[in-house]
């Protein structure tokens, strides 16, 4: 079903211009991850993943700036992307569920309390016990984000 | 990133024996095999083609690669590493590329991988009308980068009369600073325009990428800021390329990059609209 194909000795499209490996790596990635027909194959990342991986790529390629224009900065909490973001992430959730466990334990709604603690500027944050990366995770840190 | 998923079951990490069927492209028909070394792809792995039975109306350019390597979690990470990218992003481009020479080609996005030629062949039996419909669009088309770089805005000179006071001065500056910037980017615009109006004649598509700024275009000191494609006839190429590139003519601040032919990427998806009449 499948046949074995040589290299093309001849090119007539092609003639006369720099082959492919002459083009830019940005040129290359922009079509080749970027551009190019989408079809669901067997072997996926998940859809939203493909959407994410398409503007982490395109960081490389094109501007922050464009991106944020757009309304894209995620990658800013992404911690493979943001030496700062992983930390910044984990320290206002810690804080966030700190702030929810201290309103459950006080028996009241507390909700203000807590929503207060979570716009807490972040280098607040940095005290001992904040750095929750670096700490096994608590009961609290298990339940999924709202 | 997103919730993480358990690596498939049955598949034993680094097994070899189990293999992924990898898509490059659909072509109409399989090209006649030409002399010369087997066309490597990604891994380094032959490249042949599956067709539907009874010669249907398109085929698939595939390479079996290694499930180990292939799959979601391994891809997961190699996406974040640059150099896999670069080598796997260039050696899909180059399959796809030797292709194009010699037939039409919709070009798959990096990284379409299915189970077994079975899978593969089931996808491009439920799909084969649309890929044959998208195939003739392109015929006969390809594709052109075409970009404006414009050099960096020198610094005015400073004002000659210097009997004003400092505040005066101040504004004056800026004034000549705005009228400077003004002209420099009006050439682009200018460029744009002339390019714009090449492709209105010459072209059958048009696609608008972002301009390139980031990590990978740094280093140089010219400022993209037009990052288009057309999709152009091969019978038209020269004039639409002899047209481009007379649209920097007497602008001093501008260059302009034609890069290609390309395959048809920045055209493949259906959601490209048809071209004008």
């Amino acid at each position: 079903m499948t046949e074995p194909m040589g290299r093309p000795s001849a090119r007539p499209a092609m003639a006369g211009y720099p082959p492919a490996s002459s083009a830019s790596l940005a040129d290359v990635l922009e079509r080749v991850l970027d551009k190019g027909i989408v079809i669901a194959g067997d072997i996926r990342i998940n859809l939203l993943d493909i959407e994410l991986l398409t503007v982490k790529l395109r960081i490389l390629i094109a501007s922050v700036d464009k991106a944020k224009e757009m309304g894209i900065d995620w990658w800013e909490h992404d911690p493979s992307l943001s030496s700062r973001g992983g930390d910044r992430s984990l320290a206002a959730e810690n804080r966030r569920l700190r702030a929810e466990l201290d309103a459950l334990h006080r028996g009241g709604p507390g909700t203000g309390t807590a929503a207060g603690a979570e716009t807490t500027g972040a280098p607040a944050a940095r005290g001992p016990g904040t750095t929750g990366h670096d700490s096994p995770p608590g009961p609290a840190e298990r339940r999924p984000p709202p | 990133m997103t919730a993480r998923r358990d690596p498939p079951a049955g598949v034993p990490p680094g097994s070899a024996a189990q293999m992924l069927t990898y898509v490059y492209a659909v072509t109409p028909d399989v090209p006649p095999p030409v002399p010369g070394p087997v066309l490597t792809g990604v891994a380094g792995r032959p490249v042949g083609f599956l067709r539907l039975p009874g010669s249907g109306p398109v085929a698939f350019a595939v390479s079996t690669v290694p499930a180990s390597k292939w799959n979601e979690h391994a891809l997961r990470a190699h996406f974040e590493d640059l150099e896999w990218l670069q080598d796997t992003a260039r050696a899909h481009h180059r399959v796809v590329e030797s292709l194009a020479a010699r037939t039409t080609v919709l070009p798959m996005r990096m990284a379409t991988l299915y189970d077994s030629r079975a899978r593969a062949l089931e996808a491009l039996a439920g799909q084969a009308e649309t890929f044959a419909v998208q195939l003739a669009r392109l015929s006969g088309r390809t594709e052109y980068g075409v970009k404006i770089y414009m050099s960096p805005v020198a610094d005015a000179p400073a004002p000659a009369d210097t009997d004003t006071g400092p505040g005066r001065a101040y504004l004056q500056a800026r004034r000549v600073r705005q009228r400077t910037l003004q002209e420099h980017y009006g050439q682009a615009q200018v460029a744009a325009d002339r390019i714009a109006e090449a492709g209105r004649r010459w072209a059958d598509g048009h696609a608008c990428h972002p301009v390139q700024s980031g990590p990978l275009t740094a280093g140089t000191a010219e400022e993209n800021v037009l990052n288009d494609a057309y999709l152009v006839a091969v019978d038209r190429a020269a004039q639409f390329r002899a047209a481009v590139e007379d649209a920097a003519r007497h602008l001093p601040g501008v260059r302009l990059e034609v890069t290609g032919p390309w395959a048809p990427y920045s055209f493949a998806a259906p959601s490209t609209p048809p071209p004008e009449p």
